[in-house]
């Protein structure tokens, strides 16, 4: 079965986005494919590359690139969500003239046409963090 | 985009303000209007608020999120369902609401519209 995931919470402060995680390892695990993950809202927050948990704590960014990397995992960050809340690739950096750009290579910023996609494409999309 | 028109039910469960989850939950409806799917939109829980006129959310620097919502005819989305139990629960007449056109629908109604859809995007 294909399926995708809509994330919304904001990684640490929410359990959401550490529960989206471990229903995509467990899916991946029983032979399930995960076409796309879809950041939204505050979850925008996942893809930021200067995340900097303690070492007891899930590195959560860098868990979905790993994951990504290993199963070919499209992982899209709305952009209009992004951008609001200072999540930016370079591109986005230069264009706004902002001094840095954070998102996480591997991570890229799309509009919600893509989590319409996602919908449409997979035979499930589960909601976490709502 | 796959060529594929699937029916997709939002459905928003959150008060228009305090989070900005009910807007984007708007934002993603009105998004989807382009690409050709079955659309539909269910107000439940706190998100009955939505519905209410009197919204003066320049008062707390926001837009009035019942401001937008006759866009939604604008963008061809007509199948708007309201569930009753949550406008009795918080004391709302359905005439009260913004929405026309809404259609009022008790939990058993809700059950069989949400049982007809391919996908939920829950808000």
């Amino acid at each position: 079965m294909i399926f995708s995931l809509a994330i919304y919470a904001a990684p640490y402060s929410s359990q959401a986005s550490d529960s989206a995680y471990r229903f995509a390892t467990a899916l991946l695990d029983q032979g399930h494919k995960l076409y796309r993950i879809f950041f939204y809202h505050d979850a925008v927050h996942n893809a930021s590359s200067l995340a900097t948990p303690s070492q007891d704590e899930a590195h959560l960014p860098q868990q979905w690139l790993q994951l990504s990397e290993k199963h070919g995992i499209d992982l899209v960050v709305c952009i209009a969500a992004a951008l609001k809340r200072g999540l930016l690739n370079q591109q986005e950096a230069d264009r706004h003239e902002k001094p840095g750009f954070n998102l996480a290579g591997g991570f890229t910023l799309g509009g919600l046409g893509q989590l319409v996609d996602a919908a449409v494409t997979s035979d499930r999309l589960i909601t976490f963090g709502n | 985009m796959a060529e594929i028109s699937k029916k997709l039910l939002f459905v928003s469960r959150h008060a228009p303000y305090g989070s900005s989850i009910a807007k984007e939950a708007l934002d993603a409806i009105l998004a989807a209007s382009a690409y050709n799917q079955q659309l539909s939109l269910l107000f439940m829980d706190e998100g009955v608020f939505q519905l209410l006129p009197a919204q003066e959310a320049q008062e707390i620097g926001q837009k009035s999120l019942a401001a937008m919502l006759p866009a939604l005819s604008l963008y061809d989305i007509d199948e708007i369902y309201v569930h009753q139990e949550s406008l009795q629960a918080r004391q709302i007449e359905s005439r009260e609401l913004v929405l026309d056109n809404i259609k009022v629908i008790d939990s058993a109604a809700v059950h069989s519209l949400l049982a007809r859809q391919h996908q939920l995007l829950s808000f």
